[in-house]
């Protein structure tokens, strides 16, 4: 039986086993539509605007570990999933975005709805097509999801024109594929793993520094293994978060820019770091000539690109972050008498001491709510088990300083574009994907108005999502460096007049509740917890709040500021408004 | 350092665009690129002719073979053995008092005209680059009114 291209669109999908997407029609989509909903085996979830439709996919993937895909509609709704898959493809989420296009015969005319988005997107998707005949569209998109899920992951766009979806041929979905083009390496070199293995049993201060690679790769449990047979102290970057717990006595917490004294110290102080699945980000290394001086440096990643790129590297393993940790897991219980943990010892007190001497602290000031506060609370109220996502700014540095997460897959945050506004739609993924699940969204009162308008999907579908706002009035995180770095010039980032956000979400349905006094923080945000719709918490925070520690752009790691420089002026609140307000 | 890079490509829409956003979008340059189909209509050759240091060619190799629609990368530059050869047109000046002397060009450098009009030759000539930029510098004293190249094409020997 001949099946039309809109019709196959929805069997591949079956399946690839998707039973969710996230969309938003539009008139070249209409035959897909037509589809949809004459069957019930996929949902289709319509967000509100297309950025949140591919946000909420990315939560989906991130929150499930299955590719999340995306229905789009021609011309704008196309180019309003820029924002969503940059984001994906920064930090190597797996997605499949399909966009309509006008008709094949009217391509390249200016058509009503018509760009080029194959064009667009091609530097931001891990590769994109345009199917430009019906016969090749099954194999096409077999083809995206094995592209989009294997080796390192990413965002793939499948770009489909009307009369496609239209068009009939015979259903035959590929088995499998085979792209010359593409053939990851999965499995470390093994003479590589051993040569590493030998520079971690000589090394007196070697330091585990891992990225979202351990998540994506699912290698958290082996790194754990590595760390607690050999003593091997772990920071994650922020990607890697979830990687290893955030509890563990030989966890040191993030580095860089906002990291902890002992993460940066240690990296710092190394003789030998052990990468894993991370990318040497310059929000990690600070000013790179000075980045770790004394250390080698062996690193394991999938990405051929990732390794050599930024620092200079010994040992280089091309290959999959969790096989190749299990080789390396598997030589480590063959060692004997390493002494691992006698030969550590030394280091460890070392690093010990830093902890001591430069916890991760703030102030509070009386009368004020502390934002870290609020964040500490929310990890008490859900005993470090939530789903968590953030906006970017302040929100996220303070939830990835103060949210001590325990396993992968529980924190989603843009790291690698940093994308105001991908919080709350990541959220309402990872909600459908985990319906049991608490979720918090920890945002910013700036980058919550970003994509506010999916309070209405949530409410919608009853989604217990809680949103966070921690409301300083501020584009904090850029106001942060005003003051700082521009003698407290704030331009354009104070938000005075920005919504009553109570009332905003009781006009959506949702259930509003402002939080003005620190004693009030622990039971909202239990009452949150309890009720069964979505609830934005708007917490006023003290406006003037800094994420400290702090690395200057463009000095070394180590070369922290602890807090405020006293004695500089800084500006009140009710002034900054005069100014700027 | 200059190197000279062949890459092996499914021939298939935009994959020339894949290749060349690759390069803008990370800031590698290319001095010359060139393009056709193999013997294999499936498959396309790239002889790309770029200048970085070991670092940035490191990444450039990185890079392309991470295209999908990339088959194979082969940096000649880290081989020591491989021929290069560009094709190149030229249009000089055939006055009176030229004509000669152009003619004992195209026959030092074994080139070949082929058009001629009352005031111009048009002159064909293929080699490494050194025998052609050395070509060019002969003629220019000439007048050269037009010149355009193929850029290098570039194969390992045996
Ligand atoms: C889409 C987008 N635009 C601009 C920025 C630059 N930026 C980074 S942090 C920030 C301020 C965020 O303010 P808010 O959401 O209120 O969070 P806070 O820092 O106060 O926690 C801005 C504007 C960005 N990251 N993303």
């Amino acid at each position: 039986m001949k099946l039309s291209g809109a019709e196959i669109f929805v069997e591949c999908l079956k399946k690839e086993g998707v039973d969710t997407i996230f969309g938003y029609p539009g008139g070249v989509v209409l035959n897909i539509y037509d589809v949809l909903h004459q069957q019930r085996e996929i949902r289709h979830i319509l967000t509100k605007h297309e950025q949140g439709a591919v946000h909420a996919a990315d939560g989906y993937a991130r929150a499930s570990g299955k590719p999340g895909v995306v229905l789009v509609t021609s011309g704008p709704g196309a180019t309003n999933t820029v924002t969503g898959i940059a984001t994906a493809y920064m930090d190597s989420i797996p997605l499949v975005v399909f966009t309509g296009q006008v008709p094949m015969s009217m391509i390249g005319n200016d058509a009503f709805q018509e760009a080029d988005i194959v064009g667009i997107t091609r530097p931001c998707t891990k590769h994109n097509y345009l199917v430009s005949d019906v016969s090749k569209l099954a194999a096409t998109i077999k083809e995206a999801f094995h592209i989009a899920t294997t080796g390192r992951k990413g965002p793939v766009l499948i770009d489909l024109p009307k009369d496609v979806s239209v068009n009939k041929t015979d259903f035959v979905y590929p088995s499998k594929v085979d792209l010359k083009g593409f053939k990851p390496t999965l499995h470390g070199n093994l003479q590589q793993i051993k040569r590493a293995l030998s520079l971690m049993r000589k090394a007196e201060r070697p330091v585990l520094f891992t990225g979202g690679g351990v998540i994506l790769s699912g290698a958290a449990e082996e790194l754990k293994k590595i760390a607690k047979k050999t003593w091997i102290p772990v920071t994650n970057s922020l990607m890697g978060l979830g990687g290893f717990p955030g509890d563990h006595p030989l966890f040191l917490g993030m580095p860089g820019m906002h990291g902890t004294y002992a993460a940066n110290l240690s990296l710092q102080q190394a003789d030998l770091i052990v990468a894993v699945g991370a990318r040497f980000d310059d929000r990690v290394t600070g000013k790179i000539d000075a980045f770790a001086p004394k250390a080698t440096v062996v690193h394991i990643d999938i990405d051929p690109t990732s390794i050599k790129k930024n620092v200079r590297v010994d040992i280089p393993i091309v290959g999959d972050c969790r096989n190749t940790l299990r080789e390396l897991n598997k030589l480590i219980a063959a060692e004997r008498g390493v002494g691992w943990k006698t030969k550590h010892k030394a280091w460890l007190e070392q690093i010990a001491q830093w902890k001591k001497e430069r916890p991760l602290t703030y102030r509070e000031h009386k009368g004020k709510i502390a934002p870290q506060y609020v964040v500490e609370e929310i990890y008490k109220a859900t005993k470090g088990k939530a789903i968590i996502t953030t906006e970017v700014g302040q929100n996220q540095m303070w939830t990835a300083q103060f949210y001590k997460f325990q396993v992968p897959r529980q924190f989603l945050t843009s790291g690698g574009l940093g994308t105001m506004g991908y919080g709350f739609p990541a959220a309402i993924g990872a909600q459908f994907a985990c319906p049991d699940r608490v979720v918090f969204d920890i945002a910013g009162d700036g980058s919550i108005q970003m994509n506010i308008q999916e309070l209405a999907t949530a409410v919608q579908h009853r989604l217990p999502v809680n949103i966070a706002v921690l409301d300083n009035r501020f584009l904090g995180m850029v106001r942060q460096w005003q003051q700082l770095f521009y003698d407290c010039r704030y331009s354009s980032t104070c938000l005075t007049s920005g919504p009553d956000f109570v009332k905003l979400a009781e006009a959506y349905g949702a259930v509003g509740i402002r939080v003005a006094r620190k004693e009030d923080v622990p039971d909202a945000i239990r009452e949150a917890i309890s009720i069964k719709n979505t609830v934005l918490l708007d917490f006023v925070v003290d406006r003037e709040a800094n994420v400290m520690p702090m690395v200057p752009a463009g000095a070394a790691i180590d070369e922290m500021i602890f807090e405020e420089k006293r004695g500089k002026k800084k500006l009140s609140s009710a002034q900054a408004n005069k100014i700027t307000g | 350092m200059r190197h000279t890079i062949s890459v092996l490509v499914e021939n298939k829409f935009g994959v020339l665009a894949r290749v060349s956003g690759l390069f803008s979008g990370r800031g590698f340059n290319i001095e010359s690129l060139n393009v056709a189909p193999t013997l294999d209509p499936a498959l396309s050759q790239m002889t790309i002719v770029t200048r970085g240091d070991d670092r940035i060619l490191e990444q450039i190799t990185k890079q392309l073979n991470k295209l999908i629609n990339v088959i194979k990368v082969i940096d000649y530059s880290t081989e020591t053995d491989y021929i290069n050869r560009e094709l190149v047109l030229i249009k000089v000046s055939a006055k009176a008092e030229h004509r000669a002397e152009a003619l004992r060009i195209v026959d030092i450098f074994r080139a070949k005209v082929v058009d001629a009009s009352h005031s111009h030759y048009t002159i064909e000539v293929t080699g490494s680059e050194g025998k052609v930029n050395g070509m060019i510098s002969m003629l220019k004293p000439l007048g050269i009114k037009g010149i355009v190249r193929t850029g290098l094409v570039a194969m390992s020997r045996g």
